[in-house]
């Protein structure tokens, strides 16, 4: 055990893990719109759109997240015709390649939680809605919508997590993450024990308050 | 098409081989991760504190790392660790250990973790009754594990452990890091030399997409066979 090489990473380690957060907070948010989009298709009742939201979830969920990286990093810069648009001013950036692979991947599996939650819901209680005149649309966003997050939460939750160990393959396209530093490390100092009890903790305290945070929200709005 | 000719022209017949590989790479995962299960599941259920504690480290410390993390520990420190082993028995010549190896048992480990909570909630959701009428039978302690439990257990597990499947076989995409030609090496072998990156990555995300079909169509048919009767 290298106790010093351990103490000299930790400030790298720390600053990296900012990045990552940084990389998990960004996609999430974008991931989340994709999600309730997608979710909302899925529950149209028109065939085409339905088909079409459900191939997105069933192609981002069943491929890995690394092609999905590759896919848009190294080749979307192939063709030509986009690097004359103004896109290619966030396509060439690596970090905003990672964050649409990320918010795409998330944004599919977050539709299907989602939809499944509405799905849940009882009729009766949109029934309700409807016999105290509430329109359809409030119905929706002020009755569905809040069920439906509370009912998410759990899933939800586990997709965080599952999301923040996937922006460790940030590193695969040059990021320097705290997976992609922790690399660095290994690979200069020959030390991968150490190294991965340093990262592999502060990947732990990360799930762990993550955890602790959706446990906390599912306490405060749970229905009794 | 033509980059897909079978032959020296094309990359056909070597993108075959590496989805071989990602067969068989997720295959000898799994089946380490089911060892791994059987040793963690039993300790995650047991009720001596220490040994719970030892399990419950296992799955929540594999977990909550990110599989890539795991990977470069072990790509890194796996040579490192058996010669350390082997300089113990006295043999200190250079061991190399093949990146076959190296990403079976890092992938095995991750998806024992998973195999492990499967099998702990499939056998913590059996009926009291069960193991007690088991007792009443008189069987021996392997015949009620083998002949009343386990074939329940299995019916309970079977889609939980097609999810560990799933994720299993994604996450032999990340063994490319250590070398291992499967498919996404290949890929990126072949995006390289042709500079067609977008066809050969997508025509990867088929492949996987083809695997994760067919492996669901081949479970189904598992979780019919083992839920006869209900």
């Amino acid at each position: 055990m290298d106790l010093e090489l351990m103490i000299n990473s930790l400030p790298k380690l720390l600053s990296a893990a900012l990045i990552t957060l940084k990389l998990l907070s960004v996609s999430l948010i974008i991931g989340l719109f994709i999600g309730l989009f997608f979710a909302i298709l899925r529950l149209n009742k028109s065939i085409f759109v339905n088909k079409f939201a459900y191939c997105y979830s069933y192609i981002f969920r069943g491929t890995p997240l690394l092609v999905q990286i590759f896919i848009i990093y190294f080749g979307l810069g192939q063709i030509e015709y986009l690097r004359s648009t103004f896109l290619w001013v966030i396509l060439k950036e690596p970090y905003w390649c990672a964050i649409i692979a990320f918010a795409l991947n998330t944004g599919a599996y977050t539709s299907e939680i989602l939809r499944s939650a509405f799905q849940t819901i009882k009729p009766g209680i949109i029934e309700a809605g409807k016999s105290l005149g509430i329109s359809s649309n409030i119905i929706f966003y002020k009755i569905q919508i809040p069920i439906a997050i509370r009912q998410s939460l759990p899933a939800y939750g586990n997709e965080i997590i599952l999301m923040m160990k996937g922006t460790s393959l940030a590193s695969t396209v040059t990021i320097m993450d705290l997976t992609g530093v922790a690399k660095y490390i290994i690979s200069t100092t020959f030390k991968p024990v150490e190294v991965f009890i340093v990262a592999g903790s502060i990947y732990l305290f990360m799930t762990f308050i993550i955890h602790n945070l959706i446990k906390f929200l599912e306490k405060k709005y749970s229905f009794n | 098409m033509e980059l897909l000719a079978f032959g020296k022209t094309g990359w056909g017949d070597e993108l075959f081989i590496a989805t071989l590989m990602t067969i068989a790479v997720s295959i000898t995962a799994m089946i380490i991760g089911f060892f791994f299960a059987l040793i963690f599941t039993p300790l995650k259920l047991s009720k001596n504190k220490f040994l719970n504690f030892i399990g419950n480290s296992y799955t929540t410390v594999i977990r909550g790392v990110p599989e890539l993390l795991v990977i470069y520990l072990f790509f890194f420190g796996g040579t490192g660790a058996v010669m350390y082993v082997a300089s113990i028995f006295g043999y200190n010549e250079y061991i190399e250990i093949n990146a076959f190896v190296t990403g079976a048992f890092a992938i095995g480990i991750i998806s024992g973790a998973y195999s492990t909570e499967v099998f702990r909630g499939a056998i913590q959701s059996i009926d009291k009754g069960q193991f007690e009428a088991a007792k009443t039978l008189g069987l021996n302690k392997f015949g009620q594990f083998f002949k009343i439990i386990l074939p329940q257990t299995l019916r309970l597990a079977i889609p939980n452990l097609s999810n560990v499947w799933q994720i299993t076989l994604k996450d032999t995409s990340l063994i490319s890091v250590t070398g291992l030609v499967e498919i996404m090496r290949q890929s990126y072998i072949a995006a390289g030399s042709t500079r067609d990156p977008l066809f050969f990555y997508s025509f990867a995300a088929v492949l996987y997409l083809l695997l994760t079909f067919l492996s669901m169509k081949i479970i189904n048919r598992l979780e019919l066979k083992y839920s006869r009767g209900y």
